[in-house]
């Protein structure tokens, strides 16, 4: 406690100090995570994408480095999507019920960086396609579009575990990013990318602790932190964002206090979440004072991840081209 | 920025004189860390003394109120940078900016229209905060004018923007006594504008270039009998907008600099409207304190004021219900009983869900401490005997003349447990609340 500049400020009298700029020092950094793999690196994409490697908080690059701006992923599916509304279908104007042309109008029309695909079509519920059946669709589908690749399972642990290496193999050397893994079921998915040279999405259920456990248990099976990839399971805007807005700004202070193990970027599904709440989805004729439903829709996945990049996402996985575009306007802010 | 009991001691007449009533200066100076005792009680204090201890119990970031009456919005007094750490208390005004230069009709349709916006979400309503009038025009009538009619239409809390001192003066007299925030005084204009601010008693939104021009302008209307303020970012990008945020919350609350110690407005305009919103949540999340946009569909007003909503909640208490069976529509015998947790979020998403479905209902809200139904489970505040207890404590049995139980379909692993306790059949719902609807109308 500084008693003289009290005085100082509340007598008034001495000539102003000079007002200067207070700058933290963090000791930490978080760990640069690299996707995709050209040719000389052993794969075939046509770019790579580097995410993390922050020496401050975000948009904070006065004071410390910023190297990567935050990664926005287009999300696909491997089968035409069941449950998506159809604004956001019409979005993409009917390529959705092929999912070769979807990935394309993805990275050609609509400019992805990145594409993230769900095995949806792989969940017992919907119709179990075959781990044979997704190596070859995800063969094709590196051969269609050069970007880097995400991979998620189809959510069902049994299946995803025979499921998942076959295609972590269908794309070795690709550096593509596998998910996901969790506090119980982390190993399988482990192994296979660790041999095949990509990275993993660890998946904690919005709890500090069990992510930095994870992360743990995972770099013991010998992939390392700069592998990793943090999911930290958000809700969208007004369905529990705070709770994992908190959890990210926690971990993060803490990364970049010195702490390694929780030191990896963050991946936000931000389009999944937001796409089945019910401000994005209702008809306006149930809800006439909320507005446009289109514009509601785009508003409220764009609002979501704007917010998750104050509280520290390096990839936000998003659904509607358009929320995508603005988000990636901001992001190149920071 | 609190003192410790040393720090009091240092400046206490250290005489052990015991008129205080306590035998030493340093017994005194420990209640006074504690604020267990007022400081008046020291007859000997020195003037210089009194002034840091009055200063040290002022909070760090001043309570600025904009507006009269009950429905003014009161910013500031925010104790820390990050929401975990305790919470954000006073959430940031929302308002929309109107030009005078509009025909007065339309000016009173579109003020009508945004003082009518309301949303209720988890039980609380949520309604932008203040009007802002910006005047274009050349004449200081017109202006006043258009403030008036804005204001009176709206029942907003007002924010003068003048282009000189005759339009402030001018509003200032046409909105005598409501309190209006000034925006903005800058180097240029704070001969003019600073007496009018002193005279009104009204707050005023300050811009300096620099760290150093800011707090000059501040020093000097403090100075010049202007208390109420607010920090202008002025039109930056977002990443220097963010850093101007961020160096104001921290000098107010790391080094106490009273100076900056003031919330802080930013004014977003003349981009479409998914920018505007998407800049906008960037700076409800970092530290603005009030935000004024040119945009008001009301999408956009919505999605922002949730995220408010969010960001501003106690992390520490989760919004929670009262436990209890709650009769939705004309619910009789034979409508179905679902089991949910009394998390606010949890209950109301259930309750939207099961209205729209349009199938008359019981809700049981078991008293899981405010915690979701996974989170819940997991701590064991959700458990077959748990919701055995509230089915018969709240007499659930006598409402209806069937014994079947809906669970959420997340929990679907307690049902033979369950059954078992309850000595109810149960039935597995769906695991989101979005699947009610089908779900609710298949069941009958």
């Amino acid at each position: 406690m500084k008693l003289m500049n009290n005085v100082t400020l509340i007598s008034g009298e001495t000539k102003m100090s000079r007002q200067e700029e207070m700058l933290e020092k963090w000791q930490g950094e978080v760990f640069t995570c690299v996707i995709g793999a050209k040719k000389d690196e052993g794969g075939t994409r046509g770019s790579v994408v580097k995410v993390g490697g922050e020496k401050t908080l975000p948009f904070l690059d006065k004071e410390g480095s910023l190297p990567n701006t935050a990664a926005v992923a287009l999300e696909i599916f491997d089968v035409p999507p069941a449950d998506w509304p159809e604004e956001l279908v019409a979005a993409y104007g009917g390529v959705t019920a092929n999912p070769l042309e979807w990935a394309d109008a993805c990275v050609r029309k609509f400019g992805a960086e990145l594409l993230c695909v769900k095995l949806a079509g792989a969940h017992p519920d919907a119709g179990g396609r075959s781990p044979e059946q997704e190596a070859a669709f995800l063969s094709k589908l590196a051969a269609a579009v050069n970007v880097p690749l995400i991979v998620r399972g189809c959510g069902d642990d049994v299946k995803d575990n025979t499921l998942l290496p076959l295609c972590s193999e269908a794309l070795k050397g690709e550096r593509c990013l596998f998910g996901s893994a969790s506090q119980d079921n982390y190993k399988t998915l482990t192994a296979a990318v660790t041999a095949d040279g990509h990275g993993i999405i660890a998946e904690s259920p919005i709890d500090l602790n069990i992510a930095k456990q994870l992360n743990i248990l995972i770099s013991d099976l010998g992939l390392p932190l700069e592998r990793i990839v943090m999911d930290p399971t958000i809700g969208a805007l007004g369905y529990g964002l705070e709770y994992a807005y908190s959890i990210m700004e926690r971990a993060r202070l803490a990364a970049l206090s010195g702490d390694r193990n929780v030191a990896c970027p963050f991946i936000c599904f931000t389009g999944q979440e937001t796409w089945k709440v019910k401000e994005a989805v209702a008809a306006r004729a149930d809800f006439p004072h909320w507005g446009d439903k289109e514009k509601r829709g785009i508003l409220w996945e764009a609002v979501t991840a704007s917010a998750l990049l104050q509280a520290g996402a390096d990839i936000l996985v998003m659904r509607h081209p358009k929320a995508a575009e603005e988000i990636k306007k901001y992001a190149c802010h920071r | 920025m609190a003192l410790s009991g040393l720090d009091i001691y240092k400046i206490l007449p250290k005489t052990n004189c015991k008129e205080c009533g306590f035998v030493t200066c340093l017994a005194f100076a420990m209640q006074l860390a504690k604020k267990g005792v007022e400081a008046g009680k020291c007859p000997y204090l020195s003037e210089e003394a009194g002034n840091i201890l009055a200063d040290a119990g002022r909070p760090p970031i001043n309570l600025v109120s904009i507006g009269s009456g009950e429905g003014c919005l009161k910013v500031g007094n925010e104790t820390v940078l990050f929401r975990h750490e305790e919470k954000f208390r006073n959430p940031c005004g929302i308002g929309f900016i109107i030009d005078d230069v509009l025909p007065e009709e339309q000016i009173k349709r579109t003020a009508s229209r945004l003082g009518g916006v309301s949303f209720e979400r988890v039980g609380q309503i949520l309604k932008p905060d203040v009007i802002a009038v910006r005047q274009s025009s050349n004449s200081a009538e017109k202006f006043a004018a258009a403030v008036k009619a804005a204001v009176d239409a709206s029942g907003l809390n007002p924010v003068l923007m003048p282009s000189d001192a005759s339009g402030l003066r001018a509003a200032l007299e046409a909105v005598k006594g409501a309190a209006p925030l000034i925006y903005r005084v800058t180097k240029d204009n704070i001969r003019e504008f600073m007496p009018l601010a002193a005279q009104a008693r009204v707050p005023a939104a300050v811009y300096g270039d620099t760290l150093e021009e800011q707090a000059e302008l501040v020093k000097e209307l403090n100075g010049g009998g202007v208390a109420q303020i607010l920090l202008d970012t002025g039109e930056q990008e977002p990443r220097e907008r963010i850093w101007r945020l961020t160096q104001w919350r921290r000098q107010a609350l790391k080094k106490n600099n009273r100076l900056l110690g003031y919330p802080a407005v930013t004014v977003l305009k003349g981009k479409d409207p998914y920018s505007v919103a998407v800049e906008a949540a960037g700076d409800i999340c970092k530290y603005a304190g009030l935000i004024l946009l040119e945009v008001s569909e009301a999408e956009e007003t919505l999605a922002l004021l949730t995220l408010r909503q969010n960001i501003y909640s106690d992390p520490q208490k989760p919004l929670q219900i009262e436990p209890k069976v709650y009769t939705i529509g004309n619910a009789g015998k034979e409508s179905p009983v679902l089991i949910t947790t009394n998390f606010s979020l949890t209950y109301f998403t259930v309750l939207g869900e099961v209205e729209s479905s349009k199938v008359p209902s019981y809700i049981v809200s078991v008293d899981t401490e405010g915690m979701s139904v996974l989170t819940a489970w997991a701590a064991e505040k959700f458990t077959p005997e748990k919701i055995t207890d509230s089915l018969q404590k709240f007499g659930v049995s006598g409402l209806v003349g069937h014994n079947r139980l809906i669970i959420p379909g997340y929990v679907a692993m307690m049902s033979g447990n369950l059954e078992e306790k309850s000595g109810w059949e149960v039935v597995v719902g769906p695991k989101e609340a979005s699947g009610l609807p089908a779900f609710l109308k298949n069941l009958s």
